[in-house]
């Protein structure tokens, strides 16, 4: 029932106090945190950065600009409606086309624009953010995600998360959604996290409810022959996160848009533990190994390359 | 791991200061570890308020006099500019304050401390001279007949004045009575007892007590009825039925002719009680403080009005639920909702006791889960919602209130003691993790917030936790040191063993 500790430990399995004490806190400044929690400002950031984000159409900050939210998504028929400070990916609606006066989510479910508005007034009225502090809408493109990824799951667009520290990806995964999990990538919910192989973007390991799985509930897809194209770009694109936030440990959720290839879809300075139930392995060792070194270096490509070099599968096994 | 023995020093004289302190204040002046049940002492303060008129002002308290089952072992009067003295009249022991000019609002302190027990003259009160005649009683029409009838039932089934006082009380308290009822829509039942034995020729006599219960404020007396039978007086508490006697912890407080309290020069007066149980070497330090210059006596909190004193002693019980949830989260990995929301709701548990208060927080939070439900459909601005919701949750309350009251619950103030806003938030986060997490999730977290709840409930109600918490405040220095400690635990939680337990089990 309980795995033991020490078990844990021999595995390098990092828990969520080691992770705030010896991590967060420590690479963390608590001043960069807004860069991540507000959209917004990430996506300022990136574009100095040159890291691609999906587009910006909109931002409403007042309920004032809920009224005319009716004009405003005139030209858009496909859309995401986000909380500029939204925790946990709460309170994100995504709108997949249009039927006359109806808003369809993936799902199909049918919405009214008054359903949208309450949803932007609810996000305004700071519902979905942190403490409850008032916020504002972002309104962005909706992700054309590339056919490759689109046969993987149902439902919702698979993401990749990677976990970076001090530049340097250490752990990756890629999240599909489930019927279960109602096309939502949180792997507590029941969609199933793949491990990938930092090296070569390969499938290593995949569960679902923490428990292992070969293929896709609903789709039947084998999970064990993924392997994510064009693999060094999309971890530059991570490790490039690092310079544009200076967050020493940093989640990336990233997608891949079949215009526009690796687009980084948010940040989150406190990334979540399950990574390491998906891969299959503990992230200490690795950690501890970007801990010693002493040079890092500048360049987000080295770094990715150092991630490609050092946490391959073959290293490991 | 940088700071590591600069922390560790830190915790260490966190630590060694409060035990340090806390054997010394042991050591020296004699405040025991552990709560000595035995031996308690309750410290009642009275507090009279009011408005004086520019003149010469005098107030009259009526004051304990040997009462039944209690020793007065101190008094003390404390009041700025106002003479005082006691006098021993007729209208029994008094305590008058005096001054010659007083404007504007007026506060006057009047501390006793009882211990149970008597003194040598048992019954002084009862061998005091008996009023010439009963009082002479007039009714008017339609009460005059209720009282005759009720009065003739009362005496066809008694045959001495003690039985016709039990009889007389019977029938006051007896729901189907109609002459009662009549009666008692112009007179208390107290009030209602004396005047009708008066009536039939037996001298009695209202007589009022206080209740006491450790750490309460704003407390008043309760009337009694006083009986005159063969020489003696005899209490009668209307709550204990026909029977003589009364609770063991009513201390009797007025118990002759005249008002309690009486302010010539001044209006809108009243008098307040606050009471509080102390052990005897605290009551002996209290007063070696406020002799000897004892350095250690400046962190005692004993010289406080005890209002003040009541309520920090439930201040001081916080930092042990935050203890507790500090615990509860990071060593084993409960999920509550809301940090520290569990132990607000511990404190309000202290007040209600756990059934009674969970079964109230329960009800109002499920209820109002329902009709969050349907004001969610309103399409109201968030903040709109919370104070629609803080509205329902009060007439919730106020409902459940009545409700409990005509079952016989006494629910009623309990309810009362939560914190409305926080159960409003409460539910209002609930029901949108109900939304977008699921059922499941709400039983986590609302499950896991009762539990931590319930913990540092447990903790938090014990004596000895109470006794120290209030006795020894530097044992926060340890709770400090403790917090901070957990604070660096960097272990997995409890919560973790299971959560990864599929990460142990491969190879």
């Amino acid at each position: 029932m309980l795995a033991s500790p020490a078990a844990l430990r021999s595995r390098g399995l990092l828990g969520m106090n080691r992770r705030n004490v010896a991590y967060i806190s420590r690479y963390n400044e608590r001043r960069l945190y807004p860069l991540v929690d507000d959209k917004k400002l990430t996506k300022e950031r990136a574009m100095r950065h040159g890291v691609a984000t999906p587009t910006l159409r909109d931002v409403i900050d007042t309920q004032h600009g809920v009224r005319d939210l009716g004009e405003r998504l005139n030209h858009l028929s496909r859309f995401a409606i986000k909380p500029s400070r939204g925790a946990g990916g709460k309170g994100i609606m995504v709108i997949h086309e249009r039927d006359g006066e109806q808003f369809l989510k993936a799902s199909g479910q049918a919405l009214t624009l008054d359903n949208l508005q309450r949803h932007c007034s609810n996000i305004l009225a700071g519902l979905h953010s942190l403490a409850g502090a008032p916020d504002s809408v972002i309104i962005e493109d909706l992700i054309e995600a590339d056919p490759y990824f689109e046969s993987l799951s149902v439902e919702g667009v698979p993401d990749i998360r990677v976990i970076i520290f001090r530049g340097i990806p250490v752990m990756a995964m890629l999240r599909l959604s489930t019927h279960a999990s109602d096309g939502k990538a949180n792997l507590h919910q029941g969609a199933i996290g793949v491990g990938l192989d930092l090296a070569s973007g390969r499938c290593i390991h995949a569960v679902q409810h923490s428990r292992r799985v070969h293929s896709h509930p609903d789709t039947g897809v084998d999970l064990n022959h993924i392997a994510i194209p064009d693999w060094q770009n999309l971890l530059t694109l991570a490790a490039r996160c690092h310079d544009l936030t200076g967050l020493g440990y940093l989640g990336a959720d990233i997608v891949v848009d079949r215009n526009r290839g690796p687009l980084m879809l948010e940040l989150n300075a406190r990334p979540g533990l399950a990574i390491q139930i998906a891969n299959g392995k503990g992230l200490l060792p690795r950690l501890q190994w970007i801990e010693a070194q002493e040079n890092i270096p500048e360049n987000a490509e080295a770094r990715a390359g150092m991630a490609m070099a050092e946490f391959g599968e073959r290293i490991e096994t | 791991m940088r700071q590591q023995p600069l922390f560790f020093l830190a915790v260490s004289v966190l630590i060694i200061i409060g035990v340090s302190m806390m054997w010394l204040r042991h050591d020296r002046l004699g405040i025991p570890l552990l709560p000595e049940n035995d031996t308690p002492v309750w410290l009642v303060e009275a507090r009279i308020d009011f408005v004086a008129l520019g003149d010469e002002t005098l107030a009259s308290l009526s004051l304990p006099d040997d009462p039944p089952g209690y020793r007065i072992i101190s008094e003390q009067a404390a009041s700025p500019g106002y003479g005082f003295s006691r006098v021993n009249g007729s209208p029994g022991r008094r305590g008058e304050w005096s001054k010659r000019e007083a404007t504007g609002r007026q506060t006057l302190y009047y501390k006793v401390q009882f211990a149970p027990g008597q003194n040598g003259t048992a019954q002084r009160n009862g061998s005091a001279a008996p009023p010439s005649e009963p009082q002479q009683i007039i009714w008017e029409e339609p009460q005059a007949t209720a009282a005759a009838d009720l009065l003739e039932t009362a005496m066809r089934r008694s045959s001495t004045p003690a039985s016709l006082t039990r009889e007389l009380i019977k029938a006051v308290q007896s729901p189907n009575d109609q002459n009662a009822a009549l009666l008692l829509d112009q007179h208390s039942p107290q009030q209602l007892v004396v005047r009708l034995l008066n009536q039939s020729g037996v001298p009695a006599r209202l007589a009022m007590g206080l209740k006491l219960e450790d750490a309460r404020r704003n407390q008043s007396l309760q009337p009694l009825v006083d009986v005159y039978i063969e020489d003696t007086w005899h209490l009668y508490d209307l709550e204990r039925g026909g029977q003589e006697g009364i609770t063991p912890n009513t201390l009797v407080w007025h118990r002759a002719s005249g008002p309690v309290l009486e302010v010539m020069g001044g209006q809108n007066s009243q008098v307040r009680f606050s009471m509080m149980r102390q052990s005897i070497p605290a009551l002996d330090l209290a007063q070696s403080q406020a002799s000897a210059d004892e350095p250690l006596g400046y962190i005692s909190l004993y010289q406080l009005p005890i209002e003040e004193q009541g309520m920090l002693k439930l201040l001081l019980l916080l930092p042990v639920g935050a203890l507790v949830v500090a615990f509860m989260r990071i060593v084993i990995g409960i999920r509550t909702s809301g940090t520290f929301m569990p132990v607000l709701i511990a404190l309000a548990f202290i007040q209600t006791t756990l059934l009674p208060g969970l079964t109230a927080f329960l009800t109002i939070v499920g209820l109002g889960l329902l009709l969050r439900g349907y004001l969610s459909r309103l399409n109201l601005l968030l903040v709109a919602r919370i104070a629609a919701m803080i509205v329902l949750v009060v007439l919730l309350t106020g409902l459940l209130s009545v409700f409990g009251h005509e079952m016989g619950l006494n629910l009623g103030m309990t309810i009362t003691f939560f914190p409305m806003i926080i159960i409003a938030w409460t539910i209002e986060r609930m029901s949108v993790i109900w939304e977008e997490q699921g059922a499941r999730e709400v039983a986590i977290q609302g499950g896991g917030s009762l539990l931590v709840a319930i913990g540092a409930y447990g903790l938090m109600q014990l004596g000895v936790v109470r006794h120290l918490t209030f006795n020894f405040p530097e044992i926060h220095l340890i709770l400090l040191a403790l917090i901070l400690l957990v604070g660096q635990y960097t272990g997995y939680k409890l919560s973790e063993l299971y959560r990864f337990r599929s990460m142990a089990e491969q190879d």
